[in-house]
């Protein structure tokens, strides 16, 4: 942002002063998750940097960790990891599932009871997560399902469809009705119309809304603590009681993958958010 | 009245009136199935087990159902003097199958909690029961009050009475540091065991002063990722994306390298000379920490909804200001600024409630003086098994989150709620 020419000294100070602090607040927003990427190749077992990796000398960095969180023996991450990726997978399915036909009804200018409706299915996103892990709690306790996979998986749809039901409807509002009654006209019935007429047309809302629930359930911990015995545990509650106990260098190179997972999620959903919004028509 | 207009008929003869509300009605239930499957999962897993926080949180059945005959027969009793014979005689059988279903222990711990010293009692009381040694065809009120001084002490018997009905208030009471003493009255507890007043305040303080943070950080990124051209603002965006779509306790993680004693911001307050290098400053383990921690992992949740509110705003409404003479600072102040304000009561309301309920960061970063009102939940559900306390105090919790966001809903409306 360039100044022009005849700014007065008083704002060309303010301007600048308001640039410097931008920098600052971008710089505090991402530094943090860049101290990690070095540390997780340190050679030696401490967190902090050491005078060989100040001096860039090679032998001060390497793979130890990462061969650690893959081969050490007696290493939680293995079974963490594929149970993070199962539940999440599934939570996400059952979400975008539930959450794309609840959107539906819910768009439809006919729907009765709209307001406490939307209230009620959002209300896992609003309610604060101890008090969802603690109601969640009860009601697998009792349904004989706590310590299980089906269990986590079912919270997590109560986490993640909120997320769905918002993309969607938000997808849905853009939404050119005439196309399903051009389709229906045409002889098609509504299921065929759906996934041939509808389905396509908010793909990009539906998919973005997925990621929102795949990172959800796939990040959670809250819920999964009160919720997991020793057989399901997740990334995250290994990185939770990791860090409780001892922050291992281990959990740098699960947290390095972790960013790698993030950084391509992040590109998804940016690739997704701009196809959506050339979809509706809205060009910026 | 006029003559009668005429129906108009649809082709098969029914009213047209009626037709069209009968289309109406089956858009309506068409619309509702659709939406059916997942309230109905919604309110089976998760609406009715909040209400069941509910009930379990004022629950005290369990002593009423074991003493029926006592509380029946103490309805009568003034509670002043020592209860009458009759009395006596039924806490007896009641006590006796307590003690055939060897449930007496659970008695006295509960009992216990209303008055301390009852545990001794029950204990001296059941091994005379144990023994036979009760005559039940004498009198029983002489030989219950030989078994222990204390039944012949008043105050025990009207701790019994306080504990008949089969409701209490006694944990959201606890939960507000105060408890109900004999006289029926709400009291304080002694001043060095008010703990949870403190972290209920703790929460509010840091809730509040996080969300000011994270608004006075969020709002200059949030205008510049605006107003920047797009191929620049895109950019910019990732700094603010990546740590959203980031794990949390990746995120927290890293707080703990940087702000451990030996981490890199006391390595830098140590060459820009700020603090000796002997004398390292303690940032993690307590609020500090928090408050840093909790601010950046919460910011992009300020800067999204902003940043959506900004972007709608057009430009030429600035220049428009300073055409008609406004200086930059009054521009801003008198047109930029009142249209963002929905965005920032979405950014606040957002940031706010993610804060009151935070409860992974503060464990980690926060030590003792950072824990929350949500780690002592968590406490209480893991650690000491107290599932009643933990739910009253999940509710009141849930109570000022709604009454927040019942006043953001007055005063800005809920549908500005956006995600990126």
């Amino acid at each position: 942002m360039a100044l022009p020419k005849y700014t007065e000294t008083r704002y060309r100070i303010w301007h600048y002063f308001y640039i410097a602090i931008c920098t600052f607040v971008f710089f505090f927003l991402i530094a943090p998750l860049f101290v990690i990427f070095p540390l997780s190749f340190n050679a030696e077992e401490f967190l902090v940097f050491s005078e060989g990796m100040k001096n860039l000398d090679p032998d001060a960095f390497s793979l130890r960790w990462y061969k650690d969180m893959v081969y050490g023996t007696k290493n939680p991450w293995g079974l963490a990891a594929k149970n993070s990726f199962i539940i999440a997978i599934f939570a996400t399915l059952g979400s975008v599932i539930l959450g794309t036909v609840a959107a539906l009804g819910l768009s439809s200018r006919h729907m009765p009871f709209k307001g406490i409706i939307m209230a009620t299915l959002i209300s896992p996103m609003i309610v604060p997560l101890i008090i969802s892990g603690v109601a969640i709690f009860f009601f697998m306790a009792k349904a004989g399902l706590a310590a299980t996979h089906t269990g986590i998986v079912l919270a997590h749809i109560i986490l993640g469809t909120p997320f769905v039901v918002i993309t969607v409807t938000a997808t849905l509002s853009g939404f050119d009705h005439s196309v399903t009654r051009a389709a229906a006209s045409l002889g098609s019935n509504p299921v065929n119309t759906f996934m041939k007429v509808t389905l396509p047309l908010i793909l990009p809302g539906v998919i973005s809304g997925g990621l929102f629930a795949f990172v959800t359930s796939f990040d959670e911990v809250v819920v999964v603590l009160f919720l997991a015995g020793l057989e399901n545990t997740t990334i995250p509650v290994q990185m939770w009681t990791g860090l409780r106990e001892q922050l291992s260098p281990t959990i740098l190179a699960v947290a390095t993958c972790l960013i790698v997972l993030s950084t391509l999620i992040l590109i998804s959903a940016e690739l997704l958010r701009r196809r959506s919004e050339r979809l509706r028509g809205i060009n910026r | 009245m006029s003559s009668e207009t005429k129906q108009i008929l649809t082709t098969d003869g029914i009213p047209l009136e009626i037709s069209l509300k009968k289309a109406e009605r089956k858009n309506k239930i068409k619309a509702f199935l659709l939406v059916a499957p997942l309230l109905l999962f919604l309110i089976i897993t998760y609406i009715f087990p909040i209400g069941e926080m509910f009930t379990r949180s004022i629950d005290d059945k369990m002593i009423t159902n074991m003493l029926p005959k006592t509380f029946k027969s103490m309805e009568t009793w003034d509670g002043k003097e020592l209860p009458s014979e009759e009395v006596f005689a039924s806490f007896l059988s009641d006590f006796k199958i307590l003690v055939e279903k060897k449930e007496h222990g659970k008695l006295a711990q509960r009992l216990n909690k209303e008055k301390n010293g009852f545990t001794s009692v029950v204990k001296k009381l059941f091994r005379q029961v144990k023994r036979n040694k009760i005559d039940e065809t004498q009198n029983i009120k002489e030989q219950i009050m030989k078994v222990h001084k204390r039944w012949r002490d008043v105050e025990y018997w009207q701790a019994i009475k306080r504990t008949a009905p089969p409701y209490t208030s006694a944990k959201y009471l606890k939960a507000m540091d105060m408890y109900l003493n004999e006289d029926n009255k709400i009291v304080q507890v002694s001043e060095d065991r008010r703990i949870h007043r403190i972290l209920w305040l703790r929460t509010l303080e840091v809730a509040f002063f996080v969300t000011i943070f994270c608004f006075l950080m969020g709002y200059p990124i949030a205008h510049l990722l605006a107003t920047l051209p797009m191929k620049y603002s895109n950019l910019l965006m990732i700094c603010v994306l990546l740590p959203f779509w980031t794990s949390l306790l990746v995120r927290t993680a890293s707080w703990m390298i940087l702000l451990q004693q030996q981490g890199v911001v006391n390595d830098f307050f140590v060459i820009i000379g700020l603090v000796a290098d002997d004398n390292r400053p303690e940032m993690m383990y307590n609020k500090v920490g928090t408050y840093v921690a909790m601010t950046q992992i919460l910011l992009p949740f300020m800067v999204l909804p902003l940043y959506s509110v900004m972007k709608t705003i057009s430009p030429s409404l600035m220049r428009a200001g300073k055409s008609l003479g406004g200086t930059p600072f009054v521009a801003f102040w008198k047109v930029y600024f009142p249209l963002t304000i929905p965005g920032i009561g979405a950014g606040c309301l957002l940031v706010f409630i993610l804060a009151i309920g935070y409860y992974i960061t503060p464990a980690l970063v926060g030590g003792a003086s950072g824990t929350l009102i949500s780690n002592q939940i968590a406490y209480h559900m893991k650690s000491t098994l107290d599932w009643s306390f933990a739910s009253a105090m999940g509710l009141m919790l849930l109570g000022g989150v709604l009454v927040i966001y019942w006043l953001y809903n007055k005063l800005v409306g809920v549908d500005n709620i956006k995600l990126g």
